[in-house]
């Protein structure tokens, strides 16, 4: 269990290592929030849609697409000079890739989600005092088994020609129940709603989480095999 | 002779009836290998005959259609340990673009679990293939031949048993060619076994014990090396036109 962890870590590290260094996903992924948040404010119609029942929706969209852009770049690096290739001659079992691939996607999009959840708070004028927390906790919740499902179907997608355009496709199915259950979150928590409503779309989130990422470190080793 | 250095005994890989199909296409038809330690087995053939599918089949990064590959005696497919015995140079690099060389090879020595400083590790595997300057420059700045010693350094870091060389020779210089046919030459007289796939026959004659040309999926001369290159090269010449 130690090696699982220390080559997770390890894969984790250079993956944050290379971006650091290149910057590409991070400034492409926070340019694409700020547009997003930007067209859908001056595209609403003032007069039938308010921005309080906008907002919601409008996160959850910026940070769905804006993770995706991180989730492209994880595999794609690896396909450079056949990196990829090279973790896979490593002594290290399937699983530590792709718990490192994961880690490190998951530090990758909570980063583009707190700087852009000033944005948001600037351009739809949301209170978030009193619910910053919920909203972490929610974002963390929906965050862990989005990204679970990109790591996979990244892993998928960099093998074929057309991987950018693959990704979105393999995976915004997959990601409809906990983006609804954030959004419904986002929503009652910005109207003041009780924990009460809350609660229900929370388990179903802690739900999508135990089984997509179960599921995702199940059939990572068998897709990395052939 | 260089060939009776080999040494005798059980064989460190044994590859038998491969096959390998994409579709309707046999990439490789019944290939099989047995190599021992101190064993450098010489794979040529022309372009599209299958060399470097059967390299990643011994890596164990492909599984074969058919036949069966044991390392050790062991199935490849087995524990992920077994990869701690092969070391892979591709035609790709494996080295990621935006870390330095000294990077790159750190976190190989991680994957590895190579015991001590991977760092202080990295650096002393780079400086025996004459890499000790622009060591924290990004791989993407460096020329093709030093990026290609960079390669064949991180292929052998954690001492694998099992050397896969894909043409290890491109984009070297002569002299960086002499350097590193030395080191190769010094990993099989440690015992190490080599298959070598390489177009540029000349340059790895001399470390050779065995040779195979390998045509459109099967071996047409699979044989300990014995007469002379020019000998080796009419042969050759035949198996590909006959």
């Amino acid at each position: 269990m130690g090696d699982l962890f220390r080559a997770a870590f390890a894969i984790a590290g250079k993956d944050l290592r290379v971006e650091l260094r290149s910057r590409t996903a991070l400034v492409s992924a926070l340019a694409f929030a700020a547009l997003v948040l930007v067209i859908f404010n001056f595209a609403r119609d003032a007069g039938s849609v308010s921005r309080e029942a906008l907002a919601p929706s409008v996160l959850w969209i910026t940070f769905t697409f804006s993770g995706m852009i991180a989730l492209n770049r994880s595999f794609a690096l690896e396909r450079e000079n056949a990196a990829l290739d090279g973790l896979l001659l490593a002594p290290v079992s399937r699983t530590a890739v792709f718990l490192g691939k994961y880690l490190a996607n998951l530090a990758f999009v909570f980063t583009v989600e707190a700087v852009t959840l000033p944005l948001f708070v600037l351009f739809f004028g949301a209170d978030l005092r009193g619910v910053i927390s919920g909203i972490a906790v929610t974002a963390f919740l929906a965050t862990a088994g989005f990204v679970a499902v990109g790591t996979l179907f990244a892993a998928i997608a960099v093998r074929t020609r057309f991987a950018e355009l693959m990704l979105p496709l393999l995976v915004l199915p997959f990601l409809i129940p906990p983006v609804i259950g954030a959004v419904q979150v986002t929503a009652r928590l910005l109207a003041g709603r009780p924990m009460s409503e809350i609660l229900g779309w929370l388990k179903i989130l802690a739900l999508y989480d135990l089984v997509f990422v179960t599921v995702c470190l199940l059939l990572f080793p068998a897709l990395m095999d052939e | 002779m260089i060939a009776a250095a080999a040494s005798e005994g059980p064989p460190l890989l044994l590859a038998t009836s491969l096959e390998r199909r994409f579709g309707v296409h046999r990439a490789l038809r019944g290939v099989s290998l047995s190599v021992r330690p101190g064993e450098c087995h010489l794979v040529v053939g022309p372009n599209g005959a299958g060399k470097s599918t059967l390299l990643r089949l011994l890596a164990g990064l492909a599984r074969p259609s058919a036949g069966t590959i044991a390392l050790d005696g062991e199935a490849l497919t087995g524990a992920p340990t077994l990869r701690q015995s092969v070391g892979l140079l591709s035609h790709q690099s494996h080295l990621y673009d935006d870390l330095s060389a000294l990077e790159n090879l750190a976190f190989a020595a991680r994957l590895h679990r190579l015991a001590g400083d991977p760092t202080g590790m990295a650096r002393r595997r780079l400086a025996a293939l004459g890499l000790t300057e622009r060591l924290d420059e990004p791989v993407r700045t460096l020329s093709r031949g030093t990026v290609q010693r960079l390669a064949i350094a991180r292929a052998l870091l954690h001492g694998p048993r099992l050397l896969l060389l894909d043409e290890p020779f491109t984009g070297l210089d002569p002299a960086a060619t002499d350097h590193v046919a030395d080191l190769l030459a010094a990993e099989r007289r440690a015992g190490k076994g080599l298959v070598l796939v390489s177009h540029d026959v000349h340059e790895s004659w001399e470390l050779a014990t065995h040779v195979h040309v390998l045509v459109r999926g099967l071996w047409t001369i699979d044989e300990p090396k014995s007469g002379s290159l020019e000998e080796f090269l009419r042969r050759y010449r035949e198996a590909l036109h006959g």
